[in-house]
């Protein structure tokens, strides 16, 4: 747990001022286009404008930094993986070979990079449009706008529960596993794998139980004072959507269309610079 | 919709998916095969969708990982995240039988949580996470797969032990609701 978790900063931008809802929209947008897609010019597109928006949001490294150095980490991984169990892959989907080096199985073919590049692309894509999201989201006003867009409100008051509770949780957590090693449990990731999963057991069912009961506590709380009564409530961070929030759900609902279409155009969802 | 959602799946939802988030980090990582560990929060899903049911069950798997992804990895893995509210559901449609909040999660009931919990992540991590990753992410058939087989092993086996005796604990200090007995 010694990472840094993403987390919300006020800053002073157009972004930061956009609702909840506008800030959702345009992330469901996004991230729906990038997966849909594997069109290397919208991909590049997309990524010259997640970095603009990454400027303009004033984002700082030392936010974001230690996360993305484990995705990049993972994202080696990935790729290492993909070629290991599928070195032809490009081949089958761009229906060219073009052998750079070497021969056989694990030949470096021309194809194969062209798809890995495209899912490096993928990849960098979405990652600064969710570091956005959550660096610039208000968690209380973003669990209001969900009602918005049409989520019932019990679903968003769940939505607003977690949020409010993960920084405790995480106190806990942390709490727990201190007394534990104080008590001489060793919690290194030194330990055999019967150790660790007896240590984490050590820290799991304290933790557990006792937010059983925090449920509890609240629900009951919750009860007495008649929540759920009502088929509609209000939301104390509810904010009402300004002209930049219509032009930004705009521009994001027909980037995304325009964006499909030119990847379906010719009939396949890959940008094909084989043949 | 009163019915439907009580507070207390409201609070459970929003409580299971915080711990959730909290435990993305305490995994113990399987080298071999990348982004995948024995992972302590399926347990946990495990156990939560088992006591409150489909709903919960379902909402924590998705927000949970969606969130724990999105907190901690800057990323979301779609075609991750649904199978995990896949197997939520799954287990939460059983949870009348499992009889945890009656304190009755006794042998019968340990073998059939550990049955539809093998099935659900069967389900989860063998089918729909590595066909969501094709469709997706077009990635190689054998790599998600292979991803996919050992994400389920590791779940079954860290959920058949943490996650009986999560459920088998909890039991045991919930009240019986055969424990009143009456006076003579």
């Amino acid at each position: 747990m010694g990472r840094k978790l993403l987390s919300y900063e006020q800053k002073d931008t157009w972004i930061d001022r956009l609702c909840g809802v506008t800030k959702l929209i345009f992330f469901l947008c996004w991230s729906i286009t990038s997966m849909m897609t594997y069109d290397t010019r919208v991909l590049i597109i997309m990524l010259v404008i997640s970095i603009i928006l990454f400027k303009i949001s004033k984002t700082q490294w030392s936010q974001v930094g230690s996360v993305f150095k484990f995705i990049l980490f993972f994202l080696c991984i990935n790729i290492i993986a993909i070629y290991l169990f599928s070195p032809a892959e490009g081949v089958k989907i761009y229906g060219t070979e073009t052998i750079l080096l070497g021969s056989g199985r694990y030949a470096l073919r021309a194809e194969q990079l062209f798809y890995e590049f495209n899912i490096i692309l993928k990849y960098f894509t979405v990652v600064p449009s969710i570091f956005i999201f959550i660096v610039t989201t208000n968690p209380s006003e973003f669990a209001a706008s969900m009602n918005r867009v049409g989520i019932g409100y019990n679903a968003g008051y769940a939505v607003a529960i977690a949020l409010r509770y993960i920084p405790d949780i995480q106190g806990d957590f942390r709490k727990i596993r201190n007394a534990q090693m104080a008590r001489g449990i060793e919690m290194s990731k030194k330990g055999k794998l019967t150790d660790r999963i007896k240590s984490t057991t050590a820290i799991i069912f304290p933790l557990v139980f006792s937010s059983m009961g925090r449920i509890d506590t609240i629900s009951t709380a919750m009860e007495l004072r008649s929540f759920g009564r009502h088929k509609k409530r209000t939301w104390y961070m509810a904010r009402p959507l300004k002209r930049n929030d219509y032009i930004t759900i705009a521009v994001s609902v027909l980037f995304m269309i325009i964006a499909l279409v030119i990847t379906y155009a010719d009939g396949s969802r890959f940008y094909n610079p084989f043949i | 919709m009163k019915n439907k959602f009580t507070i207390q799946q409201v609070v459970a939802a929003g409580i299971g998916t915080a711990l959730f988030v909290v435990l993305t980090e305490t995994q113990i990582p399987v080298v071999i095969v990348p982004n995948t560990a024995l992972q302590v929060r399926a347990a946990l899903l495990a156990f939560i969708a088992a006591v409150y049911g489909p709903v919960v069950g379902g909402i924590v798997g998705l927000l949970g990982h969606a969130l724990g992804d999105a907190f901690f990895y800057g990323s979301v893995w779609w075609s991750w995240v649904i199978p995990d509210a896949v197997f939520g559901v799954i287990v939460g449609l059983f949870s009348k039988k499992f009889l945890i909040r009656e304190g009755g999660f006794g042998g019968k009931q340990i073998a059939l949580f550990n049955i539809i919990q093998v099935v659900a992540n069967a389900i989860a991590w063998i089918l729909c996470a590595p066909i969501l990753d094709i469709l997706i992410y077009a990635e190689p058939a054998n790599k998600v797969f292979g991803q996919g087989a050992v994400a389920f092993i590791c779940n079954a086996i860290i959920i058949a032990v943490l996650g009986t005796l999560l459920c088998f604990a909890y039991s045991k200090i919930s009240t019986k609701s055969s424990s009143l007995q009456k006076e003579d």
